[in-house]
């Protein structure tokens, strides 16, 4: 029997609320396959299977709010059928009932299958106003419908201040243990952009206007190129310890509309053509902006990338999102004057700088990473060539 | 007009009003004359009215509460100091059994117009038998009224509307609020039915008394600045409790937590929170939490006795899960 549980998305989220299932009991999963769409706080997110297996129970009803780790699922391994779920079953809610079970979202998820905690308030209200609790998501400790929930439900109340704003708090959650946890320290460097626009825009001028690529991509290829030579400034800091990553996955910050920002990841950077990424980077602002992110998109960041383009400021200095050790923030690039050969000339210049963690890296390593950032952007032709005989 | 006073201070007061305006009442109890008073309440009383009215007494607690109920019986309105909440442990006898009950055995010919002030809870490292708090088991006891003054107006006025109840009136000090100083308001006389909203508040009701209050009252305002609003509720009356105060605050709040020094099993907080779900059930939006002291004797040593009682710190973690926010 595999249990399919709610995964963590990132280390800001801590619960979900299923907002619908993409599977039925009998479906046969493969890996990556959509299973289901949560909503975070931050947006509604495909969650997708680690598993293969027959789709045997959905434990889960759209609506409830389950913390991570919730078994959302069962799925048949080759060999069982329905007389093993029924055991599972029985030997779950045994276990939750005499209290003896390790497994504490086990726990959770019977008791929340036998009765939905409603406050006695709540359930007076709901009765008052004639709110019908099964489309009620509870807010409370353990997901508990509240007297808020109901009034919001019945429409008696407007959501309360702050309105949207289960992502401000992630946000606030995440930037808070950042600062609170992470020794930054900041470095920056101006680079000179003068071969990488020429170069682009000689790239530009051969292809179809919907196929030209943006100084994003080429930026977002550099940087990822970089931190493949500087492996100390992509990974995670988990207790108490650095987890270098096998792969480069800059999360790339992107702002909504509504307010708020998140950082999907656009996974192996490093090894992806300018014309794939340019394509990759496009689709993921598109559906970050719509609300459909796929969990391993919110998940998977090794690092995190954040471009002002051409409505920024000049620097940005960014804070870590934990449990990675870096942020790349790059400036907007504008003409500026550059001293050449002795005379002071116009260039169009950015600013790039790395904000990271003190536990991980120096400031030393951190100042050779910028420089072979500089340095790779000089040569804008080769990071288009180098495919490392990788995913094209 | 306000004036500072400390707690001491404003109960000296209230003990020479009472000496001064009636000449039955007497003050007795271990070291109230000539030492002034175990915690210097009725210092300089004794040259002022005189060895018959400020009675030092032996070491016996059982002989000289029992002494104050007979001179109550006849006539007088004794205030009879105990050291500590401890030793009344010796005058359950003569309190329970005979103070409680003369009123009702004597189909109502008797009343024992009686006053007991004795020192209770911890924070001042004397240990185990100097520390506890047993208020919460006075207050089970019918026939007798118990009171709790945890500010200066309650430690100025309360002993005079006591001394006018015809009923024995307990009034429980809490030894850690002698040396407070406060700004005392409101001059004049206080009710003993009461309880007093400290702090006004919309999303948990804090529900205390006496020692507690002030680190109830320091808690809500670490709360405050993380954006929660917590009402404080300062019961005074232990017995009878102001049900009716509490259920309004519940009805305004819908969560509450109850904070009492006393050990949390059949603890005074118990009783509250029986009444709470007795009475408000249908207006809580989630369970009622208590922070109680640990169960184990209060310790001497300072980190031990710190860890084991109610702390603002507690108070708000309490708060926090109620409200499943995280610190």
């Amino acid at each position: 029997m595999i249990e399919f549980l709610l995964p963590s998305l990132g280390a800001d989220m801590d619960e979900g609320t299923l907002l619908e299932w993409k599977v039925r009991p009998g479906d046969i999963l493969s890996k990556g396959q959509i299973v289901a769409v949560v909503d975070t706080s931050k947006a509604a997110v495909d969650i997708e299977s680690w598993h293969e297996g027959e789709v045997a129970l959905l434990l889960v009803e759209p609506g409830q709010l389950m913390p991570v780790g919730t078994p959302m699922a069962l799925l048949l391994e080759p060999g069982e059928t329905a007389a093993d779920v029924a055991r599972y079953m029985r030997d779950t809610l045994r276990s939750a009932s005499t209290g003896v079970t390790s497994a504490e979202p086990k726990q959770v998820t019977s008791a929340v299958a036998e009765r939905r905690p409603v406050s006695p308030v709540a359930r007076r209200r709901a009765s008052e106003l004639g709110v019908d609790l099964q489309g009620v998501s509870g807010s409370g400790p353990n997901g508990v419908i509240t007297l808020q929930d109901v009034e919001r439900a019945g429409g008696a109340v407007a959501p309360p201040k702050g309105g949207q704003d289960g992502m401000r708090r992630a946000i606030a959650a995440a930037m808070s243990r950042s600062k609170r946890e992470i020794p930054h320290y900041y470095l920056a460097e101006p680079v000179p952009m003068t071969r990488a626009l020429d170069w682009l825009a000689q790239e530009n001028a051969a292809r179809p206007v919907t196929e030209r690529l943006l100084p994003a991509v080429l930026l977002l290829k550099a940087v990822a190129r970089a931190l493949r030579r500087y492996p100390e400034f992509n990974g995670t800091y988990v207790d108490g310890e650095f987890h270098p990553a096998p792969r480069v996955n800059p999360g790339v910050a992107i702002s909504l509309r509504q307010g708020g920002l998140v950082a999907p990841a656009l996974c192996d950077a490093d090894r992806k053509s300018l014309p794939a990424l340019m394509r990759e980077l496009g689709d993921l602002i598109k559906r970050a902006r719509a609300g459909s992110l796929r969990s391993s998109e919110l998940s998977e960041a090794t690092v995190t990338i954040t471009q002002l383009g051409d409505q920024g400021v000049e620097s940005v200095f960014g804070v870590i999102h934990p449990p990675q050790v870096a942020l790349i923030g790059l400036g907007r690039i504008a003409e500026r004057p550059w001293v050449e050969d002795g005379k002071v000339v116009a260039r169009p210049v950015m600013t790039a700088s790395l904000a990271a963690d003190h536990r991980v890296s120096d400031g030393h390593r951190g100042a050779l990473f910028l420089t072979e950032l500089r340095e790779l952007l000089q040569q804008p032709e080769a990071l288009d060539a180098d495919l490392s005989g990788e995913t094209q | 007009m306000s004036r500072r006073i400390s707690y001491r201070e404003a109960l000296r007061e209230g003990l020479r009003e009472a000496l001064l305006n009636d000449p039955r009442v007497l003050l007795m109890g271990e070291d109230v004359g000539r030492y002034g008073g175990t915690y210097a309440v009725s210092k300089g009383l004794l040259d002022e009215f005189g060895p018959d009215r400020i009675r030092d007494t032996p070491l016996s607690e059982l002989a000289f509460v029992g002494a104050g109920i007979g001179a109550a019986l006849g006539g007088l309105r004794p205030v009879v100091e105990v050291m500590t909440v401890n030793f009344s442990l010796l005058a359950l006898d003569p309190i329970v059994n005979t103070a409680a009950l003369y009123h009702h055995m004597s189909g109502g010919q008797f009343s024992v117009p009686l006053v007991i002030r004795m020192a209770t809870g911890a924070g001042r490292q004397v240990a185990a038998q100097h520390s506890h708090s047993f208020e919460g088991w006075y207050a089970h006891i019918p026939g007798i009224t118990i009171l709790a003054p945890a500010t200066v107006r309650d430690a100025r006025y309360m002993l005079a509307s006591a001394l006018s109840d015809p009923d024995p009136v307990l009034i429980f000090e809490h030894a850690a609020l002698y040396n407070m100083e406060a700004e005392l308001e409101d001059e004049g006389p206080v009710d003993i039915r009461s309880a007093r909203l400290m702090r006004e508040g919309s999303d948990v009701a804090l529900i205390t008394y006496g020692g507690s209050l002030y680190k109830t009252l320091a808690a809500a305002e670490q709360l405050s600045a993380r954006g929660v609003s917590a009402a404080v509720l300062d019961l005074r009356v232990l017995r009878p409790l102001d049900t009716g105060a509490i259920v309004a605050l519940i009805r305004q709040c819908r969560r509450v937590v109850v904070v009492d020094e006393g050990w949390r099993s059949g603890s005074l907080a118990a009783e509250v929170m029986a009444r709470i779900v007795e009475n408000a059930f249908y207006e809580l939006d989630a369970p009622p939490v208590r922070v109680c002291s640990e169960e184990v004797p209060v310790p001497y040593a300072r980190h031990l006795e710190d860890a084991v009682l109610p702390q603002p710190e507690k108070i708000v973690a309490a708060v926090e899960t109620l409200l499943g926010v995280s610190p």
